[in-house]
């Protein structure tokens, strides 16, 4: 199949960017989205010009490297599926596609499609753990924990971290990823001793890094290509709010 | 044959359970007050550097962290499917250290080194407490203690695993532990940075060159100890199962500066994962390990069958794994399955459009799960449709993830039609020789993960790596290090301006200098498909003197043209991926010919490593104990100059035998 692509070019962080016109052709629909690409840098580097940088490693949907913004989606067209995973067969002949990279000022942009995502590493050192050294644990059966809690935890622990959530949300918010990594830890029995700090510490790093509030339009789960689910984002309220209030209690 | 006095494992006295408590509670401590002037490089944040970082950090070193990704939570280690092995023996079928130390062993096909298997089995269960300590959510049963599965090689179920994302929860285990020491100051993370070279002052690893990949700068870091956690060499095949970044660049580099490399020719050729599509195909995606529990895997007993595989009765099949190996079936070790794979497909058995593919098939497995499930719910007449709904829900609790990602990948569902599977490389279990203590051969550089060598012998077991990675950094490292570091901590931390540290990046930088300059014809990835090309028709899964000795001489050609012909565009100072490219392919470029080297030295069939040339009757490797029960550690003596050095593999506590999984 032939198809236009219609793709942000930025050299760096500090100059302005723009969007430039390509053609591609003879590509199969069993290709993926980023293996389209190959082809088409492939053909840039050929004609000696500079190709286009964008972000990948496992091309596999769990690393959460890859990051376009496809026609207006994060991730494109498709629930639940990466850049990645998305196959050409998702595009027709004579499709023109937008590429973009991912827009909010906490993840600013390196290099074409290329944004900067450390912010969400801050948010994660600020609280997203549980203080326990090496070999400091007991017996991992000692500690039996509900099929349904340990299920819900998995769920929410299966972010992977790509920042689509806040691509999708028109205040930037992240939310749901901050929120995810609450739930897991509120909902497992191991998380309980730094519940509440946790959730304060997070929330305002997540203020620091300059993400937006949260006005519950729910663009971040029709988005999130983990499935993770907007109930986190109530229950990280909740913890929020338990936190503060008994924080202002021991004052 | 005897040890190269160059090599000297420090495998410690005593008898083979007792190893490892002596050592720990013998091994130099270094005090709280001169640890904190001590100074850590941990190149690599996957499962083995993460781990390592966090307990070093929480012990009280100063320690730096690399990675080139954006985020340490991105290593390959996040890929990592299928579980994790640990001898709990929680399902009390008789697993035990001891079993998992044999099956290890036997599964390595006895290229292993004893000591330091042994040393894994001990540990693994702490790795499970400590992941659990963590959050990590494990698979649990209905009474809320963990689920366990069984993987290829073993009879038993001791296979942790969290859906098909283990290496996902388990990294993110470390990862959090990891950013709570940045978070407390104790650990500096450098993410997007790549280490380009070791720095030696006095003979000792002293720091590392480091390249800021967004502004192309280079960087010097001293360090009192470097240790390197970067993963494996799979991708010099181009394709593989390997994330896109992986590389060997850091182990290269290292080898360059006085580091042998072990065994590099032997490599995990991975019996299921998704065909090749097309020449556009820029990696292969893995179908875990564990859905050989459940699926059987065969082909027809026909040769070109063309018939749909639902249309091929059951009489017409040939389950070929199950037919040779009854006793495994088909969770025989990988490098069997694979070459039994390899075997029918030659022989004109195979399916697909390519017919380079055998079926994976879960219709008896949905079944089956559909009958217990009605069984449980009490519905005795339960119709074949419903049986279908129930079993299709188990299964999609199991493995939903993995069959998602098939239909992504192929368009096919495979819950209707049975998977097609393929052989793909993998897993390397070759990598930096290193003694008992994780150190390579030059002092103060210590190696972990899939970056070393040590653990799996000609052939890796499934659910092994991340209990190795893991080992290593969460409970081996942390003790070994202090014999290097108790005698180190009167040394001052060497100043950047060193001679040694400048004459390192003037070298670095001129390497950089040099293949912008060449501003050829030809892109980076050209030349790796066609070094991946080499190495999987001569150096994959069959090997044989003929086709080595072509692929050292086409590598050395191929070399030469990329070093005079590859085009790289941009500037050295910025985020450049294609220079990131280059930089990689061209270590691949050397490391290919010295696998093939290595292969030809070999004169037998061991685990992933067969020569057609040393087969038995029916197709097996045929080792050869009496030459070859040795590591071979190769030393860098120049351009395609290797010396070889051999560490003899002495069997005390196993009877070396012919592996048989019948
Ligand atoms: C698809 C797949 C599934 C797998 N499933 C399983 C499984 O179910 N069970 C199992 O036991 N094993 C499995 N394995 C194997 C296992 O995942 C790996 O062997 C293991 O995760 C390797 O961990 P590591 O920490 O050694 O290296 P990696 O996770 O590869 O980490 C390497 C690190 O080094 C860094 N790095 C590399 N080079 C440089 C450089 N030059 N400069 C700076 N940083 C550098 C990277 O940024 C990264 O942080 C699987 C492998 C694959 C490919
Ligand atoms: S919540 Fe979803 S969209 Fe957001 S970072 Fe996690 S996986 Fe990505
Ligand atoms: S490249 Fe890893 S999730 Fe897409």
């Amino acid at each position: 199949m032939n198809l236009t692509l219609k793709v942000w070019r930025q050299k760096n962080t500090n100059t302005e960017g723009n969007f430039e016109n390509y053609d591609v052709q003879g590509i199969s629909e069993d290709m993926s989205f980023l293996e389209m690409f190959d082809v088409l840098n492939e053909r840039l580097i050929n004609d000696g010009k500079e190709p286009i940088a964008f972000d990948h490693d496992c091309r596999e949907g769990i690393c959460g490297m890859c990051s376009m913004y496809i026609n207006g989606s994060p991730h494109g067209p498709n629930r639940g599926v990466t850049t990645c995973q998305l196959h050409m067969r998702s595009f027709k002949s004579g499709d023109t596609i937008t590429v973009e990279p991912w827009r909010a000022a906490a993840f600013p942009v390196i290099k074409d499609l290329t944004v900067n995502r450390s912010s969400f590493d801050r948010i994660i050192s600020a609280g997203g753990f549980v203080s326990v050294n090496t070999g400091n644990a007991q017996d991992a059966n000692a500690l039996p924990i509900a099929k349904e809690k340990a299920d819900e935890a998995f769920a929410a622990a299966a972010c992977i971290g790509c920042g689509a959530c806040v691509a999708a949300c028109k205040n930037a918010s992240a939310m749901l990823f901050t929120s995810a990594k609450i739930s897991q830890l509120a909902l497992l029995p191991q998380g309980q001793a730094e519940r509440e700090m946790r959730a304060e510490k997070m929330v305002a790093q997540m203020d620091i890094e300059g993400f937006g509030a949260c006005t519950n339009t729910g663009a971040c789960e029709a988005e999130c290509p983990k499935g993770i689910s907007l109930e986190n984002i109530a229950r990280m309220n909740r913890e929020y709010f338990g936190a503060v209030l008994s924080s202002k209690e021991h004052e | 044959m005897a040890t190269s006095p160059r090599l000297d494992a420090k495998i410690p006295d005593g008898q083979l359970s007792e190893k490892w408590t002596k050592f720990r509670s013998t091994v130099p401590l270094v005090n709280p007050a001169n640890k904190r002037n001590i100074e850590i490089i941990v190149v690599g944040t996957g499962l083995a550097g993460a781990s390592a970082a966090a307990s070093l950090a929480e012990m009280g070193y100063k320690v730096k962290a690399f990675c080139f990704q954006d985020s340490p939570r991105r290593a390959h280690s996040i890929a990592a499917q299928g579980g994790v092995n640990a001898a709990k023996n929680y399902q009390n079928d008789g697993d035990s250290v001891y079993r998992l130390f044999y099956d290890t062993i036997k599964g390595g096909d006895y290229r292993a080194r004893e000591a330091n298997v042994h040393r894994l089995s001990e540990v693994s269960g702490n790795i499970i407490d400590q992941c659990v300590a963590q959050g990590v959510p494990f698979a649990r049963e209905y009474g809320g203690l963990l689920s366990n599965r069984s993987f290829g090689g073993t009879q038993v179920q001791r296979t942790f695993y969290a859906a098909g994302q283990t290496g996902q929860q388990l990294l993110l285990g470390a990862y959090s532990a990891l950013q709570r020491q940045v978070g407390l100051g104790n650990v500096t993370m450098y993410t997007r940075h790549e280490m380009m070279d070791v720095v030696m002052v006095d003979g000792k690893a002293r720091g590392i060159i480091a390249r800021d990949l967004i502004s192309g700068k280079l960087e010097r870091h001293f360090g009192h100890a470097v240790l390197l956690c970067t993963g494996g060499y799979g991708n010099v095949f181009y394709l593989s199962t390997n994330a896109m970044g992986s590389n060997v660049t850091a182990a290269w580099k290292a080898h360059k500066k006085g580091a042998f490399f072990g065994n590099p020719c032997y490599t995990q050729i991975h019996p299921t994962c998704i065909p090749v599509s097309g020449d556009h195909q820029s990696k292969l995606t893995l179908m875990s390990e564990s859905l050989r529990n459940d699926g059987r895997i065969w082909v027809p007993k026909k040769p070109n069958d063309t018939r749909p595989a639902n249309q091929i009765p059951e009489d017409e099949r040939d389950y070929y794994l199950e037919r040779r190996y009854p006793a495994f079936g088909n969770l025989v070790p990988r490098d069997i399955a694979s070459r039994a794979a390899k075997e029918r497909c030659d022989a004109g058995y195979g399916v697909g459009a390519s017919k380079k593919a055998v079926y994976l098939d879960y219709a008896a497995a949905i079944l089956r799960y559909g009958r217990v499930e009605a069984t449980k719910r009490g519905m005795h007449n339960a119709s074949n449709e419903e049986l279908q709904v129930m079993g299709k829900e188990v299964v999609k609790e199991k493995y939903g993830n993995l069959f998602d990602m098939y239909k992504q990948i192929t368009g096919e569902d495979p819950y209707e039609v049975p998977m097609r599977i393929y052989p793909a490389v993998h897993y390397t279990m070759g990598g930096l020789w290193v003694d008992y203590n994780l150190m390579t051969t030059v002092p103060g550089l210590y190696a972990l993960g899939e970056a070393n060598f040590s653990d799996h012998g000609a052939n890796r077991l499934g659910a092994s790596a991340l209990m190795q990675g893991l080992a290593d950094g969460y409970f081996v490292i942390p003790y070994t290090i202090g014999a290097y570091l108790s005698g180190d901590i009167r040394t001052k931390a060497i100043p950047t301006d060193a001679p040694e540290f400048v004459a390192a990046e003037k070298a670095v930088q001129d390497t950089i200098d040099k293949l912008m300059s060449i501003q050829g014809t030809k892109s980076v990835d050209y030349y790796h498909k066609k070094l991946g090309l080499i190495m999987w028709d001569k150096c994959g899964m069959a090997r044989n003197e003929v086709g080595l000795k072509e692929a050292i001489e086409e590598i050395k050609a191929l070399r030469k043209e990329f070093w005079s012909n590859v085009r790289i565009p941009g500037d050295a100072n910025e985020f450049n991926p294609e220079l990131e490219k280059a930089g990689r392919v061209a270590d691949f470029l050397e490391l290919g010919e010295l696998m093939c080297i290595d292969a030809l030295n070999r004169n037998e069939s061991c685990g992933g490593h067969f020569r057609e040339e040393y087969q038995t009757e029916e197709g097996e490797a045929k080792r050869d104990d009496e030459n070859y029960a040795y590591v071979a550690a190769w030393e860098y003596k120049g351009d395609s100059d290797y010396e070889l050095h051999k560490e003899e593999l002495v069997y005390e506590n196993i009877k070396i035998a012919q592996r048989s999984y019948k």
